[in-house]
């Protein structure tokens, strides 16, 4: 309630007074965050098999398994926040129909378990398999409970496996880009408020999400490298640096396009929104958004395009715009949300929202729900260890 | 159909028809009464105490007062807007008082002069300049203002 | 990875996609451009509230934002309202300003000298009760939804406090309650409205600035008051099927 009375107090021109308060606040930034980070792993991931890139070989199984981990606590943040978070059950039970939001349980559902789940679950079936003849007591019974009870290694099975692996992962792209294309759409579709409503949002969405969960792989796959005191593969770096390039120019290009057409139609809301951009979000949008997690990412990339360096420089090269990259657009989706709130829907004014770093929930509760993944990532990295797998020789 | 297909489908269906049961019991049981909410929100919302009775309650039993309230310039202004909600003191009288105010900067919440108050509706004064300090209520009878 | 590949190309992924894309737009064929709105207006029968103000005769006393209060329990610190009341004041020089100090509770006062004004009036601002709400359109358990005479309400004991209708609401006429968790919103006094009296910020207004009515009776005084005066909405390009009409409405007003 204090901050709410120096956010009363440090009105800028006129505000609803409902508006005062911000109602989605650092915990609603993470959820699309989280989620776009999953959508993005998991497209990385799509490209070795479907597209047959092989070089991203090295990276498959981790991208899969960080989609995973991620995936699991992405509905965190949004229950935690909820006023009433032990009716967040409801959501499933009577799903509202003309709502954005109800789907997303079912989104969610679909892309966990038919998506995620079932091609890890093809693409280690066989290795669950022989682990569970290798391992003694609990850790026998866990991975057999794990393949279902299917004991079958014959190359037909592992036919079967690849091909609805396969096919499972075809039908995964259209569902990551349902799943975040959706999560922009629970934004794009509000027309009450004009930062948010676009078309394009559901597109800038989608494409932010592969931008960062590229580069989330690219750092996971550095740093579990590093931990292993293993090389790391410099040409699967390089073509994940290049994909993470084409990726960035296209969403970057996407979302200019949405600001120079805001820009030129100037629709009543342009005036409020110019004082916006160019007040409150100075720092976030052109420093944070623009600078390090668009521009500098970009030209340092396309630098690297045409010019290698050494291949220790392009390494911490890499990591730097990793980082940088993951900044940016955990600030896209800060802009995005915490923006589109603080301007008053009467046009007249702003509140402010600042983060209460010490003693906050919504602060503690969105560090925890970036932290777990971590956790779950590497339980998931010691139950299925990618480098032990079962490798065919006949290829 | 391969078997690693069956279990799955097996798992699946399993999920499915738990989601199933869970949907069926814990579906409220006024879903889809009138449409896709609760029916009986309806007369839970509509069940709610209301806390003003309004004048032709108030004149139950304030008769003389609410009389005189007719004739004057005040007969449009409910008694419960100064005097507070009257659902207690109507239920038990006695135990039950109503505010009284007497305070200038009480009246003055609808007559004080702003611009943005239309003139002919409402008589306004200059709170600075008109009988400084002195309690309105002294002069004008609230029940029966005069001019 | 090089098992049974020709069975599934590149090719059968872009026709797969395609047959998704091609499936959408058939369902969409079948049922081309149809609304999808929370509600529907029932036809004919029994009452559809809407409610009007009348700009010339409010007085800026703000009993109307008190008796709402006190009536429905509103939270009391000021970032809670389910009505309040706005001064604009145009200035000269043709500067706007707004303010609602404490949603007008407490009284007004005109920051800006009299011969500075240009144009100055009162807003009561409350829910709007559109007929296309988009405030239940998104309600994602359907605990917000509109009732069969045009009342947008709220069943708290199933609402979740997800805070997405909050942000649907172009009026700002929604807040969360923070003893509760839960949406809270104008009823516009359903429960007086069944027990025959008059929403709480009706019967308070001295100057009779604001009605309701049934829109189906033409002869209702709310179907009335908007025959005989030049009555607009709040925010009429979003479409809301705004019930809440004003007399004399300035453009200046959002």
């Amino acid at each position: 309630m204090e901050s709410l009375y120096e956010a009363l107090a440090n009105l800028d021109g006129f505000i609803y007074p409902n508006e005062i308060a911000l109602n989605w606040d650092l915990l609603i930034v993470m959820y699309p965050y989280i989620t776009g980070l999953v959508a993005g792993a998991f497209i990385l991931a799509s490209l070795n098999r479907v597209f047959d890139i092989k070089a991203l070989k090295p990276t498959y199984e981790i991208s899969l398994l960080t989609a995973l981990a991620f995936m699991l606590v992405a509905t965190m943040p949004l229950i935690t926040h909820l006023g009433q978070p032990l009716r967040f059950y409801e959501m499933l039970i009577t799903p509202h129909l003309t709502s954005a939001m109800a789907i997303f349980g079912f989104v969610y559902l679909w892309y966990l378990m038919v998506v995620l789940l079932l091609e890890i679950w093809f693409d280690y079936r066989y290795d669950m398999v022989i682990w569970s003849q290798q391992k003694k007591g609990f850790m026998k019974f866990f991975y057999k409970a794990l393949t279902l009870w299917i004991s079958d290694t014959s190359p037909e099975s592992r036919k079967t496996d690849e091909k609805f692996g396969y096919f499972i992962t075809v039908i995964g792209i259209p569902s990551a880009f349902l799943l975040h294309g959706y999560v922009g759409f629970i934004f794009g579709s509000i027309k009450a408020n004009p930062w948010w409503s676009t078309v394009m949002m559901p597109v800038i969405f989608l494409f932010s999400a592969m931008v960062s969960g590229i580069a989330l792989v690219m750092f996971i796959y550095m740093a579990i490298n590093y931990l292993r005191r293993k090389k790391t593969d410099i040409f699967c770096l390089d073509t994940i640096a290049k994909y993470l390039f084409y990726i960035l120019i296209l969403d970057f290009t996407l979302e200019s396009l949405d600001q120079i057409h805001r820009i030129y139609e100037a629709d009543e809301s342009f005036d409020i929104l110019k004082i916006l951009v160019r007040g409150k979000l100075f720092f976030t949008f052109f420093i944070m958004q623009i600078g390090i997690g668009t521009l500098i990412p970009i030209t340092t990339l396309g630098v690297l395009q045409f010019k290698k360096p050494r291949e220790r420089t392009r390494k911490i090269l890499y990591l730097i715009i990793s980082i940088f990259v993951l900044v940016g657009i955990f600030f896209m989706r800060w802009n995005v949300v915490i923006g589109g709130q603080l301007f008053s829907k009467s046009f007249y004014g702003f509140t402010s929202y600042k983060v209460n770093l010490i003693g906050g929930t919504d602060v503690s509760l969105s560090l925890l729900w970036f932290i777990v993944p971590f956790f779950i990532l590497a339980f998931l990295i010691w139950l299925l260890p990618p480098w032990k797998k079962f490798v065919e020789k006949t290829n | 159909m391969p078997l690693q297909v069956k279990r799955l489908l097996l798992a699946f269906a399993v999920f499915i028809a738990i989601m199933l049961v869970l949907k069926y019991f814990l579906t409220p049981d006024s879903w889809r009464e009138y449409g896709a909410y609760r029916g009986k929100a309806l007369t839970e919302i509509s069940g709610k105490e209301a806390k003003y009775v309004e004048m032709e309650t108030c004149a139950e039993c304030h008769d003389t007062i609410a009389g005189l309230k007719t004739q004057g310039l005040h007969v449009s202004v409910q008694c419960e807007i100064c005097h507070g909600p009257g659902y207690k003191h109507a239920d038990d009288p006695d135990n039950n008082d109503l505010e009284i105010p007497r305070e200038r900067q009480f009246c003055l919440r609808c007559h004080t002069k702003n611009m943005a108050s239309p003139q002919d509706i409402i008589k306004q004064i200059d709170a600075v300049e008109h009988n400084e300090g002195e309690e309105c209520i002294t002069c004008h009878n609230p029940h029966q203002p005069w001019l | 990875m090089a098992i049974n590949k020709e069975n599934y190309t590149r090719r059968d992924f872009i026709k797969n996609s395609g047959m998704i894309a091609g499936g959408v737009v058939l369902v969409s064929l079948l049922n081309p451009f149809k609304l999808v709105f929370a509600t529907k207006k029932p036809v004919g029968i029994g009452k559809w509230y809407g409610v009007g103000i009348d700009i010339e005769k409010c007085i800026g006393c703000g009993s109307c934002a008190r008796a709402c209060k006190i009536e429905n329990e509103v939270p009391n610190e000021p970032f809670f309202f389910r009505n309040w009341v706005e001064q604009y004041t145009i200035m000269n020089d043709g500067q706007i300003k707004v303010s609602s100090p404490n949603g007008g509770i407490d009284g007004f006062k005109q920051p800006v000298p009299d011969e500075n004004i240009y144009k100055t009036f009162f807003v009561p601002k409350m829910c709007n009760h559109c007929a296309k709400s988009p405030c239940t359109q998104v309600c994602p358990v359907g605990a917000s939804f509109e009732s069969p005479e045009g009342l947008a309400l709220v069943d708290q004991s199933y609402c979740i406090g997800c805070g997405y209708c909050v942000q649907a609401c172009p009026y700002g006429c929604r807040y969360i309650d923070p003893q509760k968790g839960v949406v809270d919103k104008c009823t516009l006094c359903y429960h007086r409205l069944e027990k025959g009296l008059n929403p709480a910020c009706m019967m308070a207004c001295p100057t009779g600035a604001r009605i309701y009515g049934d829109l189906n009776d033409k002869e209702s005084a709310l179907s009335l008051f908007v025959k005989e005066n030049n009555c607009a909405v709040l925010k009429p390009q979003l479409n809301t099927g705004s019930k809440l009409f004003y007399n004399a409405l300035s453009q200046e007003v959002h």
